[in-house]
């Protein structure tokens, strides 16, 4: 970052330390290296010399209907194959509707580019998971759940959101379209090194407080911009204690803060999430793999470029109530005063949101009805996030006049949570079961908020428009979702009348 | 991708931070399959306003976007760069640029260029005394000029040279196929493939 940048400045002083300014010499391998550092130099298939980047190759490449189209027209008029098909992987997602999958696509552009990445997958010889088919999903959760995403690889997809599978300790960032074609052509990248930052999470997450609590909290911290440049590690005892599915909630949201790559080291966690998994490492391989990931995690003594520290045991359920990720606060504070905002685009932006979202400064986050709940997104749909909804929501009704959607991250996710009868306790309480995709997060396909429509939303966007012209967004966790359904305004777990039989509830989150 | 050294055309001044790609493309226009034709689809959300700074007929025929700090955040979408391109912006200049979107636009001949943020409130003041005003931004000075004000910008000397050279980074890489290919040859035998298909037991 540009340190004469007054933008800055949304990286509060005191949470980052500057550290070495030493330049990553790959080839000095005695040296203490970040995880991040040791992915990169086992990927490094030419080393950049002045001012040129270095060549990175790509293990897992991810494809998806919306940013894939142009990358192929460009390989068939340059005459290129793709090099590597059998690294190469697709799914329908972005475009795909929630409801009637049998039938033909009804809008008639989404179902243009739909078809379009099933006639160039078979022209190219891409494995693609077509609606209908039981690995059909979100790309995000498709590659975890096959044990394609592993430690210590690189990943890349054409969605900013591939920083998901950092949580194996793999280095994955998304990319534009020109990238894709790249990748496609050439199974690697050219790139400059990115910086490390260490966002140390310690101490033990009360129940009722998530993983989005944490990445949340950490996006109001450093702002939007604060991890640009930067791959984020995660580290610390709160991290150390979350399952796959919360570490994966918190990589996810790593360009929220601005950065392209977010990591967790991995261990056994990781370990047990992978084994037996289609894709995994079996036999002697899973032997050396397994040896060989144990040893990624960041050296003692490595250093990174910054850090900054959270204090779990201090967490609260976590809310938005602005426009870009980062204007977040605790939702048991108000909607807090622009004028009390030193900086002056902080102040600039904060007073355009609160327009556009339709609030005043001081009142209270938990006094702000919602029309809409929508859970479900690369950030939270996964088996886990389900179960927290509905350990939640079971039994009980949603609020009048708010509708509810759950939507599932992938086909396979959805008969999980069947086969548990998760789908019942969505529907006895008011709420639409859906079939996978990315739906209301983007709101490609009919999953849109009306004009003016206020949605508590688990996804992780709020941008103006985000989930439907004209949509305001709350992006809040699976549990706090399930809370504001039954309450009709914004809220956490803590508010809901004590239940004795509900003892489980936080446990039965804690870990998420 | 033509070769990029100098742009002289109309500015426009957009007094906003945070602009993410989804205002600068909403997600609506994603469907498209073309590469071309999204001019209508820039800023569509704003552009609905008669106020919108896009909307002043004295912007007309803009070349050069001068946007406050972290534009282009957010979401991958390459489609934000095409977008600015199919309407005529050949440089866009930001205190600070979200990662994916700089590098999206060195790749598709955009410009962006980070100038210090005290001299985008110059640049805008020069801008909206005298709309319409030409101004020019010359690569190989890395400077940008409007009326008697001159500025810097910052640039990564490989995205300059490319823009300069006008070269196409997957035939740049193709040079080294075979390193590429030496490579793969160590690659281990755990790391993932996703053929042959392997089916959930």
């Amino acid at each position: 970052m540009n340190a004469a940048d007054p933008a800055n400045d949304a990286v509060p002083a005191n949470s980052t330390i500057p550290a070495s300014t030493a330049t990553p010499d790959p080839a000095a391998t005695a040296r203490p290296r970040t995880l991040a550092e040791k992915v990169w130099d086992a990927h490094l298939v030419k080393k950049g010399e002045d001012g040129t980047p270095d060549l990175i190759y790509i293990d897992l490449h991810l494809v998806h209907e919306v940013t894939s189209p142009q990358a192929f027209d460009g390989l068939r008029l340059a005459g290129r194959p793709v090099r590597r098909p059998d690294l190469t992987i697709a799914t329908e997602d972005h475009n795909t509707p929630t409801l009637d999958i049998d039938k033909p696509i009804a809008d008639l552009t989404s179902r243009t580019q739909i078809e379009t990445l099933r006639r160039n997958a078979a022209e190219f010889g891409i494995r693609l998971h077509s609606l209908g088919d039981a690995e059909q999903g979100i790309v995000h959760v498709v590659g975890p759940q096959l044990g394609l995403t592993m430690p210590g690889i690189t990943v890349v997809c054409g969605d900013s959101h591939t920083s998901t599978h950092g949580a194996f300790g793999a280095m994955a960032f998304g990319i534009g379209t020109s990238e894709v074609e790249h990748v496609l052509a050439t199974q690697t990248l050219p790139l400059k090194p990115f910086k490390t930052m260490a966002i140390n999470v310690e101490g033990s997450l009360r129940p009722g407080v998530t993983a989005k609590d944490i990445i949340l909290a950490v996006i109001a911290k450093i702002g939007t911009g604060g991890g640009q440049g930067y791959v984020l590690e995660y580290r610390g005892s709160a991290i150390r204690a979350l399952s796959m599915d919360g570490r994966m909630t918190i990589c996810n949201m790593s360009i929220e803060a601005g950065a392209r790559a977010g990591m967790v080291a991995p261990d056994e966690t990781t370990f047990a999430y992978l084994k037996g998994r289609p894709h995994a490492p079996e036999g002697a391989d899973w032997d050396e793999a397994v040896a060989y990931w144990q040893t990624l995690a960041t050296d003692e003594g490595a250093t990174f470029d910054a850090e900054v520290f959270i204090d779990a045991d201090e967490l609260e359920p976590f809310v938005t109530w602005g426009t870009n990720p980062g204007q977040g606060v605790s939702l048991s504070d108000n909607v807090p005063d622009p004028a009390s905002i030193a900086d002056q685009h902080e102040r600039a932006a904060a007073e355009r949101a609160l327009d556009y979202m339709d609030l005043q400064p001081g009142t209270p986050l938990k006094a702000i009805p919602v029309d809409a709940v929508f859970m479900g997104s690369c950030t939270n749909s996964r088996i886990e996030d389900l179960r927290a909804f509905a350990s939640i929501v079971q039994g009980r009704r949603k609020a009048d006049g708010v509708r509810v959607m759950v939507v599932p991250g992938s086909a396979r996710v959805r008969l999980e949570a069947e086969a548990e009868g998760l789908d019942k306790v969505f529907e006895e309480f008011g709420a639409e079961w859906r079939f996978a995709g990315c739906s209301m997060c983007l709101g490609m396909n009919p999953d849109q908020l009306a004009p003016g429509e206020r949605c508590a939303s688990t996804s992780n966007r709020n941008f103006e428009g985000r989930q439907g012209k004209g949509g305001r967004t709350h992006l809040v966790s699976p549990l706090v979702a399930a809370a504001t359904a039954i309450r009709g305004t914004l809220s956490s777990p803590w508010d809901l009348e004590q239940d004795p039989a509900r003892e489980s509830v936080g446990a039965t989150t804690e870990g998420n | 991708m033509e070769k990029l050294t100098t742009v002289t055309g109309v500015a426009v001044p957009l007094r906003r931070s945070n602009v993410d790609t989804d205002q600068i493309i909403p997600a609506v226009f994603l469907k498209r399959v073309t590469k071309t034709g999204f001019e209508d689809a820039l800023f569509h959300g704003w552009r609905q306003d008669p106020e919108f700074v896009l909307n002043d007929p004295a912007y007309a025929g803009a070349r050069v976007l001068i946007a406050g700090p972290d534009f282009g955040t957010g979401s991958s979408r390459e489609h934000a760069v095409w977008a600015l391109r199919d309407y005529g912006f050949a440089v866009v200049i930001s205190s600070r640029f979200g990662d994916i979107f700089r590098g999206n636009s060195g790749k598709q001949g955009l410009l962006a260029a980070q100038v210090a943020y005290e001299d985008i409130e110059r640049l805008w003041d020069v801008v909206d005394a005298d709309p319409g005003i030409a101004v020019t931004v010359d690569l190989v000075a890395r400077t940008v000029s409007a009326g008697s004000l001159t500025v810097a910008f910052d640039i990564d000397d490989y995205t300059r040279w490319r823009l300069l050279e006008g070269l196409d980074d997957i035939g740049l890489t193709l040079r080294d196929a075979d390193a590429i290919a030496e490579f793969e040859t160590h690659r281990e035998a755990w790391r993932p493939k996703t053929l042959p298909v392997r089916r959930q037991q």
